[in-house]
């Protein structure tokens, strides 16, 4: 009989990923599938607002004043090219949400960025070099714990507020954003690297290393970072949904962007201001995207926090 | 036990002079006092008498021990806002805020418990699908949106509550409360049930989780083989144990409640001391962030130190030093 | 008459991949005041049984076949309230985890009133007289003190005897031990089946005593029950299975004991392991593992035959002398 099989090639990479347990689990799991879906949507549409966007609503030149505060434009009183309406200075609602969910995700995934950064750093220090150094970080961890994030992240900006010149503060806003979100979420991180790199330092291929005079550090992260990736990635997903909210909070709160360049949180701060008058939609539309945002990013993180389990499998 | 409490004191005190040094440095180093102190045209003599007199030119550790001292106090000297003295508009705003947590910390507790204890023992029920499913939306709204969809629906749509403001308050010796005015009272509703829902859904789900797990335990087993009603095991033998974790993690969760009550303070006009740390945070008014920060510090302090000391007295386990074991 | 019978007993389990059953046609009976040992391995079905007759089998289990009698009358179908009653107040139970068998944040004379007054009706000051006299019973020293004391304040021989004061203080004519001692030291063990022993003498209550360790039986029971793989393979009074066991897989159990005096360079086992609930072979389970193995083993299941007192399910045994 001739052997009519093919020659063993080692399945590729993303032929791995497919059949893996996680993508099996992703496949059977329908909150998976449309919250991934939706932050999809989102991402493309803020990736791309530019050029979806019917007009820069910045541009002071490309608005008309007598357009402003028209409903939506299946109301009787609004106007097709405002698809969701205007707000008190003209600008298109419908843009501004677009321009608006880019400034929330850049400053959500920078600001998680910054939190992993500083994060995993420290935690590879603390647990790489214990003693009082591992003693201090933890200790600061604990008592940031402690505090309500939000409530860093408005000492952090007024702070930083107070340091900056007033004219400056709308320029820097959004740096001053993501540093406040970033330095308050960043323990989850260390916490989980350290408790990594104290595993990993008592093995003996560190020994070994530091015995032949090379630093245990960097083979210790070749070995730490796949273990530490899952967990870490968890985390990340979680705390996108926190900064958003976050930073939409602050924004809502008057020290987050600016008028000038608003994010969901202040579009929804502006519209608060005219809730009264019937201007209903400018507090609306912007709130149901950052829900659907957020509650989509937590979703996708629920399901990849179980999926990563190594308890429930 | 009584080591473990010094212990405890030890480590807060530690903590608040950590907070202390913060707040200090805020002071010392953002914005220059002097100058909103004296006039544009002032010589430097006069600016150096005024430095002088306000200690600014003293080594940094003495001006350090100087303002832990007069923090201990609470004087944090004028708001440059206002020129009123800080502790004077916290005093007057505290009263709000302190309401405010109450109300919501209680309804949370009020109806989170009940509903965790019905989500875990009907598991399947169509109720405990609908409340998850709503524990899961409510963590993820902002609780700004929340107060603007209750504003809109039962302010302006239905016209039923006050959307600012505190209503009439009544002014009990140096407490000024809204607890005794009907107007008060309606005013407190909308603010306190959006305070209160993060927490809500919290206590829901932990109390749901606790209690699944203590029911799988093996003595709940037994209890059922000794043949022990329903009612005796669920709400006995199982709440006890269920509650214990429950009500530590309320009480370290109460700080949270305290920072929301910024957002819910801004969203209602509330005159609380949120609100005042926004107008603060926003003008750069270093007095008032720095004795807000203070304060809500100390009472965080307080609260975990309770907490614990709290879960010593309730479990068993940890009252006695040791089990005595005998043979 | 028979206190308890068990008539062809099947538990399932449905699953994922199709329904299991955990024990199948389990036939056993236990007379008043009896000790009858259930022994075998881990996973035989021995602690099923015992949870399938105080009816305690969690869902989605269920009991598929076969019929359950208390004194007569049938508890396997009895509504979840009738059989709460009987559960502490007929049939009693003991299990295994002395450390988790008792509710940590209550204290050891809550948790005994609490059994006595549900089941006996009787005020809540004769309930603690009762309470203090059982914890005098079991052993604890000093009853009128510790009654008021926490679970963890017990070492875990204590706290055994308390477990076992529990089982018993509603009065029960049955319980069912299961693994009774297997979590306590050597030492302790010993003591706690003495306790056993003398208090079922003492109550004239019936004891379904469950165990792998066939040390324990010697010492304890009366009758012995031998499972394997979800099924009785043999019964009898512990003299005749322990000293002339018919069922090779009794036999290769007894084979395995270690004897003092005797240096065997290799410790006699049984080759092979049990099936597990799922993958067990047509024919007799033990086939597979058997050095007596004919042709019809591999085929028929062999039925638990014999009269009463002394029966076994293997091909090989047909014949057993009355």
């Amino acid at each position: 009989m001739t052997d009519t099989t093919q020659p063993n090639t080692t399945p590729s990479a993303l032929a791995r990923l497919w059949n893996s347990d996680l993508a099996w689990n992703f496949r059977r799991s329908w909150t998976a599938r449309i919250s991934s879906l939706l932050i999809l949507i989102l991402f493309a549409a803020a990736l791309f607002a530019p050029l979806l966007a019917t007009q820069n609503p910045y541009d002071i030149s490309q608005l008309f004043l007598l357009d402003s505060e028209l409903p939506p434009a299946w109301i009787e009183g609004g106007d097709p090219r405002y698809l969701l309406g205007t707000d008190e200075q003209a600008r298109d609602l419908y843009s501004s949400i677009l321009y608006g969910l880019r400034l929330s995700l850049i400053v959500g995934f920078a600001s998680v960025a910054l939190a992993a950064v500083v994060g995993i750093s420290l935690g590879l220090i603390g647990g790489f070099l214990g003693g009082m150094v591992d003693g201090a970080i933890m200790r600061v961890a604990d008592i940031l714990l402690s505090f309500p994030a939000i409530l860093v992240a408005l000492l952090v900006n007024g702070i930083a507020r107070g340091v900056l010149p007033p004219e400056r503060h709308a320029d820097a806003a959004i740096w001053v954003l993501i540093l406040a979100i970033g330095l308050t979420n960043w323990v989850q991180y260390a916490r989980t690297v350290r408790g990594s790199t104290m595993v990993e330092r008592q093995k003996e291929y560190v020994q070994a290393a530091r015995i032949n005079g090379v630093s245990g550090m960097g083979i210790m992260m070749h070995h730490i970072l796949p273990n530490v990736l899952g967990p870490v990635l968890v985390i990340a997903t979680i705390n996108l949904g926190m900064a958003v909210l976050t930073e939409a909070s602050l924004s809502f709160l008057g020290v987050g962007m600016p008028a000038t360049q608003p994010s969901l949180g202040t579009l929804i701060r502006i519209g608060n201001e005219y809730l009264f008058s019937g201007i209903w939609w400018v507090v609306i539309f912007p709130s149901v995207v950052l829900v659907a945002l957020v509650l989509a990013v937590n979703l996708l993180g629920d399901w990849l926090r179980d999926a990563l389990n190594p308890k429930l499998r | 036990m009584l080591g473990f409490l010094i212990r405890r004191i030890i480590q807060s005190v530690f903590v608040m002079l950590a907070v202390a040094l913060i707040a200090f440095m805020m002071f010392r180093f953002m914005g220059d006092p002097v100058n909103s102190m004296v006039a544009e045209t002032a010589t430097t003599e006069e600016r150096d008498a005024v430095r002088e007199r306000l200690g600014l030119d003293q080594p940094l550790y003495v001006q350090y021990g100087r303002f832990v001292a007069r923090a201990a106090t609470g004087d944090f000297g004028l708001s440059w806002r206002n020129a009123r003295p800080v502790s004077t508009l916290l005093a007057e705003r505290f009263p709000a805020t302190a309401e405010l947590v109450l109300v919501a910390a209680g309804l949370s507790l009020v109806l989170g418990i009940p509903l965790g204890i019905l989500t875990a023992l009907r598991p399947h029920s169509v109720s405990t699908q609908a409340l998850q499913l709503m524990s899961l939306v409510g963590i993820s709204l902002p609780t700004f949106v929340t107060g603007i969809l209750l504003i809109l629906i039962f302010s302006v749509w239905l016209g039923w509550l006050p959307s600012f403001g505190r209503g009439t308050v009544v002014d009990v010796g140096w407490w000024s409360t809204g607890f005794l005015t009907l107007s008060g009272l309606k005013a407190l509703i909308l603010p306190s049930v959006m305070l209160c829902l993060f927490q809500l859904t919290l206590i829901m789900r932990l109390v749901r989780s606790e209690m699944m797990e203590v029911l799988r335990t093996d003595y709940i087993k037994f209890a059922k083989a000794r043949g022990l009603t329903n009612r005796s095991i669920h709400f006995h033998h199982a709440l006890k144990n269920t509650l214990i974790p429950v009500i530590t993690i309320f009480g370290l969760q109460l700080g949270g409640l305290i920072a929301f009550a910024i957002i819910t303070e801004t969203v209602f006009q509330w005159p609380g001391m949120g609100a005042l740390f926004i107008q603060a945070v926003s003008f750069g008014d270093v007095p008032v962030m720095a004795a807000y920060l203070v304060l809500v510090s100390l009472i965080f302090v307080i609260i975990n130190t309770t907490v614990d000391l709290l879960y010593a007295v309730l479990d068993p386990r940890l009252r006695v030093e040791g089990a005595r074991a005998a043979h | 008459m028979t206190l308890l019978t068990v008539e062809n007993l099947t538990v399932a389990f449905p699953g994922r991949h199709g329904t299991v059953n955990a024990i199948e046609d389990v036939s056993l009976s236990i007379s008043p005041g009896e000790i009858l040992g259930m022994v075998g391995e881990s996973g035989a079905g021995k602690s099923m049984t015992g949870a399938a007759i105080i009816g305690l089998i969690e869902p989605p289990g269920r009991i598929a076949a076969g019929e359950i009698r208390l004194e007569g009358q049938r508890i396997d179908t009895l509504r979840p309230d009738e059989m709460r009653r009987i559960r502490g107040r007929r049939i009693g139970a003991i299990f295994q985890d002395p450390l988790t068998s008792l509710n940590p944040v209550l204290t050891v004379g809550e948790q005994l009133i609490e059994t006595i007054q549900t089941h006996l009706k009787l005020p809540k000051d004769e309930a603690r007289a009762r309470a203090i006299d059982w914890l005098r019973r079991v052993g604890i020293p000093a009853p009128e003190a510790r009654i008021d004391t926490y679970p963890h304040q017990y070492s875990g021989g204590m706290r055994q005897r308390v477990v076992i004061a529990l089982a018993l203080c509603a009065e029960p004519c049955l319980v069912i031990a299961d693994e009774p001692t297997t979590a306590l030291d050597v030492s302790v063990q010993a003591q706690i089946i003495a306790l056993l022993r003398k208090l079922a003498r003492e109550t004239g209550v019936a004891v379904i005593l469950v165990t792998h360790d066939m040390g324990v039986i010697a010492e304890t029971a009366d009758r012995v029950a031998v499972m394997y793989a979800g099924r009785i393979v043999e019964v009898g009074s512990v003299t005749e299975v322990l000293t002339a066991p018919r069922h090779p897989y009794t036999r290769g159990l007894m084979a395995s004991i270690p004897r003092i005096g005797a240096r065997p360079d290799v410790l006699p086992q049984i080759e092979g392991a049990m099936p597990r609930p799922h993958a067990r072979p047509a024919g007799c389970a033990f086939a597979p593992r058997c050095p007596a193995r004919i042709d019809i083993c591999s085929q028929t299941r062999p039925d638990l035959t014999g009269h009463a007192t002394r029966s076994v399910a293997c091909h090989l045994s047909k014949e057993v002398p009355a």
